[in-house]
């Protein structure tokens, strides 16, 4: 994964921080992400994300779970071994309906955790870098990617200038990589020389 | 969820002047500080029942079923009273975070996080009861449908029993998955707030690489709303197909179509009961009163009122039905052998109807909802009430069965039946007791949520949008989108 250099500015007010990042992508940055410690309603829209799918994967993982488990019992009670329960219909359709719900929700619960997690690249043990620390903490953290024509300092005064109580510059590893955080201190917080 | 504004008749969900940083230091704290010595007497003793319990179960696995007092007639006894009553005090947390998140109540950020604990830990303790009734317990995989050696011949997929398996496993991994997604973030704020190495190395990873980020919130967010979503008629289905474990027989008493609602009335009523046992402890013992708050208390006993006067419908509609219907063996059931006081077991009949349906009817009262001792104390007799309901259905119903040379009164538990139970309650009160040091016991992240629209010193900035004309209130404060 590539090192990348990012201005970082800290907030402490969420009503600070939306006009912040409305002045931010006015002046034409590109906000690579907002840590918040809690979900700040609106704030996706605001840095232009679209709507996640999530849901729209679950209801497939539920579909699944449903034709998996009234394919496998009526595969089983009618055709591999046809059991015959007090003279009942071998196709008890109403007697399966507990199972085939509970493996739909099973299903989609499931399906979705994982996707959830593929889709955030977490596992256990999976170390990303922090670009503050009290970003789970009190702080919204807005991170910008540098690109050759940034120029840090003057992003780093138009964050101030919008309310920003911190900013930085930091070189930081984009992606995830496996690692414990006892030696946050050296890994993490390179300060580039100014 | 849009609306940023909450009026000021409503009672805050967070007293005190918090900030953020606050939120964060007053819930992660118990986690950092040493335990008090009573937690250390909690855990002893916890974990002293559970020792029991497994010698109990040892027993059981080692000689066999009658290790325990059952009989030719009374063959579901205090296990299965043990199974569906721990089974139904965990609907209590699925409730409180799944439904209560979907009916948009502010309310359930503080209590959601414990119950939700509460849950897993008590279907947890269900599941022992069920397996080890099998009585060889190492053959308990056979309930799985696997192409087996035997043919393959499967499990019968008509069987509510076999309904039980799916349902309470399901719930289990549901529920399981559900609370750890919520933890997440907070075991990241513990994380990244951490000072010794290898607190900082554990909850680094438990809290799989989080980092607060918008686009994972953004999913986070979908994902528990689906999840809810999903567990509110999960655990409808759970406690219902518990109760087709009787309702599907042909038994007197459990023969009726009145059971799924009145089950699942009767888990969120002892599941209620449970949530409030257990927090007043809590947030007495870790200093969360200003988190977990009298008006929580207030509205949960609410929940209890009602549920338990549901309950209480419930026996009288049955009772009134032992006589509509006209059925000998219906009314013998209902009239005789649980509703004659000097019945063999017309005590428990009469326990359970003062436990469950008289005495909750004092939280009308608003001074009595308030009042955490009364709560604590009302707590405990709705739980022992609980278990006296599923007692009389089970017991009352198969002591007396139609071949009276068969007829049995003297069931009463073994020891090892007892030290079952027990057991149980170890099981419990450990992972409860570990739950309550090493994990953050309020959702911390939804507390901040909350904190500027329902906290109490935020609250007063609200009088002056009370004060707004409608257009500029609804410009201002009206759904967002």
């Amino acid at each position: 994964m590539a090192q990348k250099k990012f201005v970082v500015g800290c907030f402490d007010d969420e009503k600070v921080l939306f006009p912040a990042v409305k002045q931010v992508r006015t002046a034409g940055y590109k906000i690579q992400d907002v840590y918040t410690p809690f979900p700040v309603h609106g704030l996706d829209h605001a840095l232009g994300m679209r709507e996640t799918s999530l849901h729209t994967a679950g209801f497939i993982y539920g579909i699944t779970g449903t034709t998996t488990a009234i394919s496998c019992i009526s595969w089983i009670f009618t055709k591999d071994w046809p059991l015959n329960i007090g003279g009942k219909p071998h196709f008890a359709l109403p007697a399966w309906i507990p199972i085939i719900f509970e493996l739909t929700v099973l299903f989609a619960a499931v399906g979705m955790v994982m996707t959830f997690l593929w889709l955030c690249q977490m596992a256990p043990g999976v170390k990303k870098h922090h670009f503050h620390k009290r970003a789970t903490n009190d702080l919204f953290v807005m991170v910008i990617e540098c690109t050759e024509k940034t120029n840090a300092e003057d992003l780093k005064a138009l964050l101030a200038a919008n309310g920003a109580v911190e900013t930085d510059i930091q070189v930081a590893e984009d992606g995830w990589w496996f690692g414990t955080y006892d030696n946050d201190n050296e890994v993490l917080y390179k300060q580039v020389a100014h | 969820m849009h609306l940023k504004y909450e009026s000021q008749l409503r009672e805050p969900l967070v007293y005190g002047n918090k900030t953020y940083a606050q939120v964060t230091e007053d819930i992660v704290r118990p986690i950092e500080a040493k335990p008090s010595r009573l937690w250390y007497i909690g855990f002893f003793i916890a974990v002293t029942l559970l020792m029991f319990g497994a010698y109990s179960v040892y027993r059981e696995v080692t000689y066999g079923i009658g290790e325990w007092n059952l009989n030719k007639t009374i063959g579901w006894g205090w296990d299965i009273t043990n199974f569906v009553w721990w089974v139904g005090i965990g609907h209590a947390g699925t409730l409180i975070s799944a439904v209560l998140l979907l009916f948009r109540q502010g309310w359930r950020t503080g209590v959601n996080r414990a119950a939700e604990a509460m849950t897993i830990f008590a279907v947890m303790c269900a599941g022992q009861f069920p397996i080890f009734h099998m009585g060889r317990v190492w053959m308990a995989f056979f309930v799985m449908p696997y192409p087996n050696s035997r043919g393959p011949l499967w499990v019968n997929f008509n069987s509510p029993l076999l309904w039980d398996v799916f349902a309470i496993s399901t719930y289990f991994t549901v529920s399981l998955l559900f609370w750890y997604s919520g933890l997440l973030p907070d075991f990241a704020t513990v994380r990244d707030r951490a000072f010794t190495k290898l607190r900082k190395k554990l909850y680094g990873i438990a809290a799989f690489g989080w980092t607060g980020s918008t686009k994972h919130w953004q999913r986070h967010e979908s994902l528990s709303l689906v999840l809810a979503g999903l567990s509110t008629p999960l655990v409808l289905s759970v406690h219902t197909i518990v109760s087709f474990d009787f309702a599907t027989s042909v038994i007197p008493g459990w023969h009726t179509t009145i059971f799924p609602p009145y089950f699942v009335a009767g888990a969120i009523f002892s599941g209620f009961a449970m949530v409030q046992t257990l927090l007043l402890i809590v947030r007495k013992v870790f200093g969360l009163t200003d988190y977990i708050t009298i008006g929580h208390i207030d509205l949960m006993n609410k929940v209890i009122v009602l549920t338990g006067s549901i309950v209480g419908i419930a026996y009288l509609t049955e009772l009134f039905m032992g006589w509509y219907s006209q059925n000998k063996y219906e009314g013998y059931t209902f009239w005789y052998s649980r509703a004659y006081l000097f019945s063999p077991y017309g005590w428990s009949y009469w326990g359970m109807m003062a436990c469950n349906v008289l005495s909750p009817q004092i939280f009308w009262s608003k001074k009595m909802r308030r009042n955490v001792f009364v709560t604590f104390f009302m707590s405990i007799i709705v739980n022992i009430g609980m278990w006296f309901e599923r007692f009389v259905i089970i017991v009352t119903s198969l002591y007396r069965d139609y071949l009276p040379s068969s007829w049995s009164v003297y069931y009463s538990p073994s020891i090892w039946e007892i030290g079952f139970y027990a057991g149980t309650f170890g099981l419990f009160f450990t992972c409860f007791f570990l739950f309550a040091k090493y994990f953050p016991v309020i959702a911390i992240a939804e507390i901040k949520y909350v904190l500027k629209r329902s906290g109490e010193s935020y609250k007063p900035e609200f009088d002056a949008i009370e004060t707004q004309p409608l257009d500029k209130f609804v410009h201002d404060h009206g759904h967002a989108h």
